[in-house]
C-alpha cells in the first residue's frame, strides 16, 4: 500500500479536564476528500487545528507523506486551510489575501498574478480582486477564503465548514462545484461540516466525529444504510429516522416483531435478537403510504403533509398512538391533500435497522 | 429612516453651538490674552477689543522677559524643546517595550502573566509624591539626577502601563484565526506579527501613543523634583512667569498656546488612524 498523504495516528487532545479528541486515527489519500461530520462540540475544529499546527496534540502523531510534522510550525507544513469565519486579512485587498501563500513561498510577481487570476476566474471573483474584505458579500468572502486555501495547491487542504456562513443558493451551487474543484488539485482534503447532506454530497468517505472519537468511517451509502449506531442513524437522514422500542420474538421457525399492532416477519439474520429489547429504525422513504389498503399495510392517520425539496414528508400517527414519518415523491403528494385523513402504511421489514437500546450500537443489518 | 424636520435641525445646531462655546471659550480667551499686554488683560471691565501685540511671543522666543523690575532671562524655548524631547522619546521607548509585551499578554497564557500585567498597571495607582523622595535619593546615588535618561526612565511609569493595557485590548480583539491563517499561508511568526497583528492594532497603538504623549507632556512633579532648569519641560518652566514684579498673564497665555500646539498637531495627525479603526470590520459581518 502506498503512503497516505495525510495520516492521523491515535491523536489525543484535552483542554483542562475535557477530553476533546480521544484516540483519533484516519488516513487520507492524495486526491481524496474525507468529510468529518458530527454535532458541534464534537472536536471537529480542534482536529483541524492540530493538523494545521496552530495547536499541538497531547499524544499521537500527524504524518504528511509519511513524515511526522509535529515539530513543524504551521508555516512549514504543506497545508492550506479555509476557516469557517473566513479569517480574511481586513487590511489587504482580495488579491493580496489570495496571493499571501504565494508570497510566503517567494514566487515571482508575474507568476503570482497569473495564479491568483486563474483561481479567481475559477471561483468567479475576478471582478472583486481589488476590494477589501469588508466590501465583499459573504459569498465573495467565502470564495476568497477558499481561493487563498487552494491557490498554492497544498498537499493537505483543510476546510472548516466553509459553506456555513453563505446563503442557501450559493451553498447549493458550491455543493455541486466543490467536488470537481477539490478533485482537480490532487490535495488530501478534510472537509468539516455539520450538515449531513453536504457530507453525503462532497465526501468520498465520511468520518463521523462524536464525543472526540470517530464512531464510523465509511463511504456515504454505508453510513446511511448501515450506521454504526443509533445516533449516526439519527444524524444522517432528513426527516429523521423513525425509532421504536420493541422486542422481536421467535415464532413458527422464524422471528417476528410486533409494530403498530401488526406482526411483521423479520429476515433470518434477526434470529439472534428474539426475546431482547431493541430499537427498531425505519427510514421515512421505506414507508409506503397508500390511500387504499394493500396487503401488509396498517391503517394510520395522516396528520400533515410538508413539502421538502423533491420529496414531501407525511406526518402519520399509528393506531397505537406512535408517530411515523414517511416521504413520498413530491408529485405524488397532492394525492394526500393537506392531511387529516386515514391512509395505509406498509413498512418493509428487510429494510429495518435495529439498535441496542442501551449502547446504541447497530444490531441489524449485521456487519458485512 | 425619518426625515429630520428643519426645526429640530436648527435646535440641534444651536445646542451644539452652546456646548462648543461653553467648552472652547476658555481656550479662545487665552488665545486673545496671548495678544494683549498685562495692562489690557487686567483692565476692568474686560473688553474683546484691543490693539493686538506680538510682544508676548517675541519675549518667549527671544527668552527675554521685560518686567517692571528689569529684564529676566527665561529659557522657555528650551523648556518647550525639553518637553518635546522627553515626551517623544518616552513614548517611543514605551512603544518599543510595550507593544510586544501587550501582544504577549494578549496571545499567550504564561505563568504569572496576569500578575505581571497587573503590577505594571499598579504603577499608575501610586501617587507620584509618595515615590518621589526614595526615587530622588536613588537617582542621586545612580547619577541619574538631572539627566534626560533619568527623566525618560521615570516617564515610563506614566506611558508604559497606558500603552501596554490599551494595546493589549486591541490585540485581543483581533481574531486569532486571522493570524493562524497567515501562519498557515507559510509566513513566519515574526512576519505575522509585523504584517497582520501590528497593522490591525494600529488604531489602538495610535490612540495609546497619543494619550501617553499627552500624559507625559502634562507631567509636572517628576521633572520639578528630578531635573534642574535646563532639563525641565514647559510645565515646570511656566513657573518662571510668576516674577517678583507680578504675574505675567500675557506671556503665560502665549506660553499656553505654544505648548498646546504640538499635542494638538499630534492629535490631528493621529486622528485618521483612530477613525480607520472604527471602519475596519475585524473578521466578518
Amino acid at each position: 500500500m502506498t503512503t497516505p498523504r495525510l495520516a492521523l495516528d491515535r491523536l489525543r487532545k484535552r483542554y483542562r479536564d475535557t477530553v476533546v479528541l480521544d484516540d483519533v486515527s484516519l488516513e487520507v489519500a492524495a486526491g481524496e476528500t474525507v468529510v468529518v461530520c458530527g454535532p458541534s462540540g464534537g472536536g471537529k475544529t480542534v482536529l483541524l487545528r492540530l493538523i494545521s499546527g496552530t495547536s499541538s496534540p497531547d499524544a499521537g502523531d500527524i504524518r504528511i507523506d509519511g513524515a511526522s510534522v509535529l515539530n513543524l510550525g504551521p508555516e512549514e507544513r504543506d497545508v492550506g486551510m479555509a476557516f469557517q469565519n473566513f479569517a480574511l486579512y481586513p487590511h489587504l485587498t482580495a488579491f493580496e489575501n489570495i496571493a499571501s501563500p504565494l508570497r510566503a513561498h517567494g514566487l515571482a510577481e508575474a507568476e503570482i498574478k497569473e495564479r491568483v487570476g486563474s483561481i479567481a476566474a475559477l471561483l468567479r471573483i475576478g471582478h472583486v480582486l481589488g476590494h477589501r474584505p469588508r466590501e465583499l458579500s459573504n459569498g465573495q468572502k467565502q470564495r476568497t477564503a477558499l481561493a487563498r486555501a487552494l491557490v498554492r495547491g497544498p498537499g493537505v487542504l483543510l476546510l472548516d465548514d466553509p459553506l456555513r456562513n453563505v446563503d442557501a443558493k450559493l451553498r447549493y451551487e458550491m455543493r455541486l462545484e466543490l467536488p470537481r474543484l477539490l478533485g482537480s488539485f490532487g490535495s488530501a482534503v478534510i472537509y468539516v461540516t455539520q450538515d449531513y447532506k453536504e457530507a453525503m454530497a462532497l465526501g468520498q468517505r465520511i468520518a463521523v466525529l462524536r464525543g472526540g472519537r470517530f464512531e464510523q468511517v465509511a463511504v456515504p451509502p454505508a453510513i446511511y444504510d448501515r450506521p454504526a449506531n443509533v445516533e449516526i442513524a439519527r444524524l444522517f437522514g432528513d426527516p429523521t429516522i423513525n425509532l421504536y422500542p420493541c422486542r422481536p420474538q421467535a415464532m413458527g421457525g422464524g422471528t417476528i416483531v410486533e409494530l403498530f399492532g401488526d406482526r411483521l416477519p423479520l429476515e433470518a439474520a434477526a434470529g439472534g435478537l428474539a426475546g431482547r429489547d431493541v430499537l427498531l429504525g425505519v427510514r421515512a422513504e421505506d414507508v409506503e403510504v397508500t390511500l387504499e389498503p394493500v396487503p401488509g399495510a396498517v391503517p394510520v392517520e395522516l396528520d400533515a403533509v410538508t413539502p421538502l425539496n423533491v420529496r414531501a414528508v407525511l406526518y402519520l400517527r399509528t393506531r397505537d398512538g406512535k408517530e411515523l414519518l414517511a416521504t413520498v415523491a413530491e408529485d405524488e403528494a397532492p394525492r394526500f391533500g393537506r392531511g387529516h385523513r386515514s391512509v395505509w402504511a406498509r413498512v418493509t421489514p428487510d429494510r429495518f435497522l435495529m439498535f441496542d437500546p442501551a449502547s446504541g450500537a447497530r444490531l441489524l443489518p449485521v456487519a458485512a | 429612516m425619518m426625515r429630520e424636520s428643519p426645526l429640530s435641525r436648527i435646535l440641534r445646531g444651536l445646542a451644539l453651538l452652546v456646548v462648543a462655546l461653553f467648552f472652547l471659550f476658555p481656550i479662545f480667551w487665552v488665545l486673545l490674552m496671548s495678544f494683549q499686554t498685562n495692562e489690557q488683560i487686567l483692565r476692568i471691565p474686560p473688553s474683546l477689543f484691543f490693539e493686538p501685540t506680538l510682544g508676548n511671543y517675541v519675549a518667549l522666543v527671544s527668552g527675554k522677559l521685560e518686567t517692571a523690575a528689569g529684564t529676566l532671562e527665561i529659557p522657555f524655548m528650551r523648556n518647550l524643546g525639553n518637553s518635546v524631547l522627553l515626551s517623544a522619546v518616552s513614548v517611543a521607548l514605551s512603544l518599543v517595550l510595550g507593544v510586544p509585551a501587550a501582544y504577549a499578554f494578549a496571545r499567550f497564557r504564561f505563568r504569572l502573566g496576569e500578575n505581571i500585567a497587573f503590577t505594571l498597571l499598579s504603577f499608575r495607582f501610586a501617587p507620584p509624591l509618595l515615590v518621589l523622595l526614595p526615587l530622588s535619593l536613588y537617582f542621586q546615588d545612580l547619577g541619574l539626577n538631572d539627566t534626560y535618561t533619568g527623566l525618560i526612565w521615570v516617564y515610563q511609569l506614566i506611558s508604559l502601563p497606558l500603552i501596554l493595557w490599551i494595546v493589549r485590548g486591541y490585540f485581543e480583539d483581533i481574531s486569532p484565526d486571522i493570524e493562524h491563517a497567515y501562519r498557515i499561508d507559510g509566513h513566519s511568526w515574526w512576519r505575522t506579527f509585523t504584517r497582520i497583528a501590528l497593522p490591525l492594532a494600529r488604531p489602538g497603538i495610535a490612540a495609546a501613543a497619543l494619550l501617553a504623549f499627552i500624559f507625559c507632556w502634562n507631567n509636572f512633579i517628576f521633572a520639578l523634583i528630578l531635573a534642574s532648569a535646563d532639563k525641565q519641560p514647559v510645565t515646570v518652566g511656566a513657573l518662571a512667569f510668576v516674577t517678583a514684579s507680578g504675574i505675567q498673564y500675557g506671556q503665560i497665555a502665549a506660553a499656553v498656546i505654544l505648548s498646546v500646539t504640538p499635542t494638538l498637531l499630534l492629535a490631528l495627525y493621529a486622528q485618521r488612524y483612530l477613525v480607520e479603526g472604527l471602519s475596519l470590520g475585524a473578521v466578518k459581518g
